[in-house]
């Protein structure tokens, strides 16, 4: 058998985060939400309920929203991660979805915003003009506990009609 | 939450998936973790091993069986990927409908179709919706490979057919035959919600097959109910009169969310609710 099939309590990974490629050995009992934040400092990924239920930690995986409370960091070895982080341009110019939320006051405590972007992200990318019925579908898996959740399907509604009324 | 120390392997074939499964004591096959992930939070699940199934390509795989009468699902399959299959939608499209309702996106990008049946919790949709499809399971060990029925692979929570060693590769689900029709029904605790109580119901020329879910440690068979409507009676009035005592036939838990009794009324509901729809689809 190979070396990388003999069980390891560690693993090195190489993942590609926000566009860069990043390497590192990681325990293989270390979340992916836990690499992000404590590891790289990427503090924009949130945890809120960390049983899999809220959707604070979305982010993407080879494009896809995935609750990163739920995976190891391990599992995500040879794929390609975006968070909150990636969404703004280097020069802090904001995706249409980010304007949108600013714009129509998708946030009050901000604390679900990160996971609501991920998977609104996700959902433009697949369907770049969402009804109010299918930003519903897609955001079911994220929460907000102080409950914006008009303002919030407004905001992503805009983005496909072209920005907000 | 931090995870107590555990060692993880990634086999890039079957073969090494099942050396490793049985050749470390604790070691147990990770899906897309969403349940293994977190029941290991809680210190519920401590497995000493973990052994990725990520990169079995053979495992991601839908297709037919050679003489193309079965579809054919790999144990990691996603909920997404069935969703979005041009192959489930000719041979069995109920599996995209029901798969579509499980939780949020995020579970369904992760989760799999192996993952779902080998957790087997009774709130699942699958392992009721596998029965009434007569669906069957294919496990492997170093010994080779064996073919179970779902009724037969679903034993209890987190219990199955496979056993320490082995490893799901395969679910495999008749394909749709003209003149039948299959559905599933229940009540959810919200939209998209877990299910309260569920019924999965399959019509064909052959009978009806009709499995409960929420009311036992695994899915449960409408036997008597599937016998009554042998005749292929599924007016409305037939298939109420069929579900008549199947409520008094069970023992389902009680719980914050529903009573035994409501659970009862609720298997009679649904169950009929189901075959009606199958009923219909049925006929085209
Ligand atoms: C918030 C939330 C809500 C959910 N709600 C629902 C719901 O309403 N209905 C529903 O049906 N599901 C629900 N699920 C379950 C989900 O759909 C997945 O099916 C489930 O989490 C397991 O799939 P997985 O691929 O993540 O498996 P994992 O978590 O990786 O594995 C689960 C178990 O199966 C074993 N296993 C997995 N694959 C194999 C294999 N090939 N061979 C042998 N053993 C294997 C693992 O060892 C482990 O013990 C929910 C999950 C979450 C997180
Ligand atoms: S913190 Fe991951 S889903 Fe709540
Ligand atoms: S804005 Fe406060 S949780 Fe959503």
């Amino acid at each position: 058998m190979t070396v990388s099939t003999t069980p390891a309590t560690s693993r090195a990974i190489s993942v590609e985060i926000n566009g860069d490629t990043v390497e590192r050995e990681v325990p293989a009992s270390r979340l992916l939400v836990h690499f992000l934040r404590d590891d790289l400092d990427l503090t924009g990924t949130h945890v809120g309920c960390d049983t899999g239920s809220c959707g604070a930690c979305t982010v993407l995986v080879d494009g896809l929203a995935v609750k990163s409370c739920s995976i190891l960091a391990v599992q995500a070895d040879g794929a390609s991660v975006r968070t909150v982080e990636g969404l703004a341009s280097d020069d802090g110019e904001l995706t249409a979805l980010q304007q949108s939320f600013k714009d129509c006051h998708a946030l009050q405590c901000g604390y679900c915003t990160p996971g609501m972007l991920m998977s609104a992200t996700a959902l433009l990318e697949r369907n770049p003009h969402p009804s109010e019925a299918d930003v519903k579908l897609a955001l079911q898996g994220n929460i907000c506990r102080c409950t914006g959740y008009w303002n919030i399907i407004e905001a992503v509604v805009a983005v496909g009609q072209g920005g907000a009324a | 939450m931090l995870l107590r120390e555990v060692e993880y392997a990634r086999p890039a074939t079957i073969e090494e998936a099942i050396a490793l499964l049985s050749g470390y004591d604790g070691a147990r096959a990770l899906a897309g973790g969403q349940t293994l992930v977190n029941v290991m939070k809680a210190r519920a699940a401590a497995p000493d091993v973990l052994v990725d199934l990520a990169d079995l390509d053979e495992l991601r795989r839908i297709g037919f069986s050679a003489d193309q009468s079965a579809l054919e699902l790999g144990a990691m399959v996603t909920s997404t990927q069935i969703g979005a299959s041009s192959e489930v939608e000719v041979a069995r499209p109920v599996l995209a409908e029901v798969v579509s309702t499980i939780a949020d996106v995020q579970v369904r990008n992760r989760g799999t179709i192996g993952g779902n049946i080998c957790v087997n919790d009774p709130t699942n949709h699958l392992p009721p919706l596998l029965v009434a499809l007569n669906a069957t399971m294919t496990i492997r060990s170093v010994a080779g490979e064996r073919i179970v029925a779902a009724e037969e692979f679903l034993i209890g929570v987190y219990t199955t057919a496979v056993e320490e060693g082995e490893l799901l590769t395969k679910v495999s689900v008749p394909t749709r035959r003209p003149g039948s029709g299959d559905a599933m029904d229940g009540v959810t605790l919200g939209a998209h919600g877990t299910y309260l109580v569920s019924a999965a119901a399959s019509v064909s020329p052959g009978g009806v097959r009709i499995a409960i879910g929420c009311v036992s440690a695994a899915p449960v068979r409408a036997t008597a109910m599937e016998q009554r409507l042998a005749s292929g009676d599924f007016s409305e009035a037939s298939v109420r009169a069929a579900a008549e005592g199947l409520g008094a036939s069970l023992d389902p838990p009680s719980d914050v969310h529903a009573s035994a009794d409501y659970r009862r009324h609720l298997a009679e509901v649904s169950a009929v609710r189901a075959v009606l729809r199958a009923a219909q689809r049925a006929k085209g």
